[in-house]
């Protein structure tokens, strides 16, 4: 038998009914690559053998009657925001750090009711705040690619970068990711995968540990764009325990895969060729216009004038929202509580203290300051009102387009340990300049990688609809994806 | 609106977070640099514009008003740090 953690999720499922292996093997083979490489990667904070060695004796009881749901049988790793019922959940945050869920959220519980089997729980920025996988609790994420003939480390990004890394080293199926800025779509352009970010309330937030509620969105990173239309489907649902989440019919996503685009309109956004952007970057979009454009789309300009205006805006509201949603944080009912203090107040301040690491304390400290009074209106609604700006330059440019394209991230990944960017967090910021505008105006976007640069690192595309079209753009990446024929691999040093 | 050190230990206080002196310090600068960066967004007329809360435009949802869980003390209380037969244990509140 051949490598059964290389295949893709689709290939795998059908492996599995047609019963050419069992989930037992395939999950046991999930197991010994994790061993191997997560010394390694750090890709995983808590694994979960003993429950994926269940489920998958279960599945295959199901699958040897001819029974079972979407995913029946097919291992997948959770990023650590999902509660996860009996399992800790961290975030990664040390005010966290012994959290063990008493349910499950909606999202993992999907993926659990389609038969999938849960390997283990993936690392992740803290709260998802980076970009990098530096400010996890549970130390970075490797990524498994490297800069031709450097040894250096790199950042998988952020903030799903377990996930990300997790896919692209044959360490899961397909895992769960979520994006609040950028961080399904820039870690899986850092990685060589497929992540998308669907329409905002497309996947309940219920289980979801909290970042920006308005922002934040569930989604997947995968192989293949058709792998993503599978786990994407199997996540969305309607669900009460969540108000914002859409009660709509969810197509079929995988009937769009591989579906002509004859006679499809492409924007390309003018604000989107950004001073200082690597020529490489420019390149690979020049060739993804070229592509859809010889599959028989229409290529269009479009204009959306208010992009540079996307991430300032987005570190207004993200933060304002996150310094209300870790208010919760306060060492009382659950989380981290600071020993040896008597009082109340220093019992809050030290509880917070110990268990935020640097960057959720800065962010706090901004949203903050942002909703303080007096500074409310001059910052807080001057943001609401830019984001609705940004939301209105989408939907006029949708009147004469169907989809956008975009790079996904304005580098390749970059060196563990960047100084420039550790001691400069705007610099930081800077790489979910492309990714961020979606979140703002709760559009679906996604990531493909499209080719490697000249240092043999992925780069990416983005994909982006109008809301609710999701279906479109899993069409136009999969066409993207045939164009391109990625099929590049890190190197296994692990 | 540059902050100062002053400033910078009142958002601390409301934020519930404990500080030293040094990082305020260093705090102020790094906020001045990132709130800096955000000022560019007076740039933008916003004149008549509606504050943007919800991404997708929908009615509220409403829900029966009926019990629909509940009788779950050992769960509520099976990740506090200190509890005596059901009930959260917390610091001293009033003297």
């Amino acid at each position: 038998m051949s490598d059964l953690t290389k295949l893709t999720l689709k290939a795998a499922i059908d492996g599995l009914k047609a019963k050419t292996f069992s989930s037992t093997e395939l999950t046991n083979a999930f197991i010994g690559a994790i061993e191997t490489a997560n010394p390694a990667l750090n890709a995983y904070v808590e694994t979960t053998f003993d429950k994926a060695r269940a489920q998958a004796a279960a599945s295959d009881a199901k699958l040897a009657k001819g029974e079972g749901g979407a995913l029946e049988g097919a291992p997948l790793g959770i990023k650590d925001l999902y509660c996860t019922a009996g399992v800790r959940t961290t975030a990664c945050s040390g005010i966290l750090e012994n959290f063990v869920p008493t349910y499950e959220s909606t999202v993992t519980q999907n993926l659990w009711d389609q038969g999938a089997v849960m390997l283990g729980k993936l690392n992740m920025d803290e709260f998802a705040m980076g970009s990098s996988n530096e400010t996890s609790k549970w130390g970075n994420v490797v990524n498994p690619w490297k800069s031709r003939g450097s040894n250096a480390e790199l950042t998988p990004g952020g903030s799903s970068g377990g996930s990300a890394a997790a896919v692209a080293a044959d360490l899961c199926l397909a895992a769960t990711a979520s994006d609040t800025g950028g961080s399904i779509r820039q870690p899986a352009a850092f990685t060589g995968t497929v992540g998308i970010k669907p329409t905002y309330g497309r996947c309940s937030r219920y289980g979801m540990v909290a970042f920006a509620s308005s922002l934040d969105q569930a989604g997947p990173i995968t192989k293949t764009v058709e792998d993503a239309a599978i786990m994407l489907q199997a996540m969305c649902s309607h669900d009460v325990k969540d108000s914002t989440s859409l009660d709509l019919a969810i197509p079929d996503f995988s009937s769009f895969i591989g579906k002509s685009v004859k006679g499809l309109r492409i924007g390309i956004p003018d604000e989107y060729r950004l001073d200082g952007i690597p020529a490489e970057i420019d390149a690979l979009w020049e060739q993804g216009i070229a592509w859809l454009k010889d599959a028989g789309a229409e290529i269009v300009r479009i204009s959306l004038p208010h992009t540079k205006y996307a991430l300032p805006c987005y570190y207004i509201i993200a933060p304002a929202e996150a310094s209300s949603n870790l208010a919760r944080y306060d060492g009382m009912r659950f989380g981290h509580r600071a020993e040896g203090v008597t009082s109340l107040t220093d019992t809050y301040e030290l509880s917070r203290s110990e268990g935020f690491g640097k960057e959720v304390k800065r962010r706090i400290m901004i949203g903050t300051y942002v909703l303080s009074a007096g500074f409310y209106d001059a910052y807080y609604v001057k943001a609401l009102k830019v984001r609705r700006r940004i939301a209105e330059d989408f939907t006029k440019a949708f009147q004469a387009c169907d989809v956008i394209l975009t790079p996904a991230t304005p580098s390749a990944a970059f060196e563990l340990g960047d100084q420039a960017k550790a001691a400069d967090p705007v610099q930081m910021y800077l790489n979910d300049v492309f990714t961020v505008t979606t979140n703002l105006a709760g559009l679906p976007g996604l990531s493909v990688p499209a080719g490697l640069d000249s240092q043999g690192l992925p780069l990416g595309l983005q994909v982006i609809g109008k809301a609710l079209d999701e279906g479109t753009v899993l069409n136009i990446a999969s066409v993207l994806e045939r164009a391109a024929g990625f099929s590049a691999k890190p190197s296994k040093w692990w | 609106m540059a902050i100062d050190v002053a400033t910078v230990k009142k958002v601390a206080s409301l934020s519930r977070l404990r500080k030293s002196d040094e990082r305020l310090q260093s705090l102020a600068g790094e906020l001045n640099g990132i709130l800096g960066w955000i000022e560019q967004l007076n740039e933008v007329d916003v004149s008549g514009v509606e504050p943007m809360t919800t991404a997708i435009e929908m009615p509220q949802p409403m829900r029966e008003d009926v019990v629909t869980d509940g009788d779950k003390v050992r769960e509520i209380v099976a990740n506090a740090p200190k509890t005596v037969d059901g009930f959260f244990i917390v610091p001293k509140v009033v003297e």
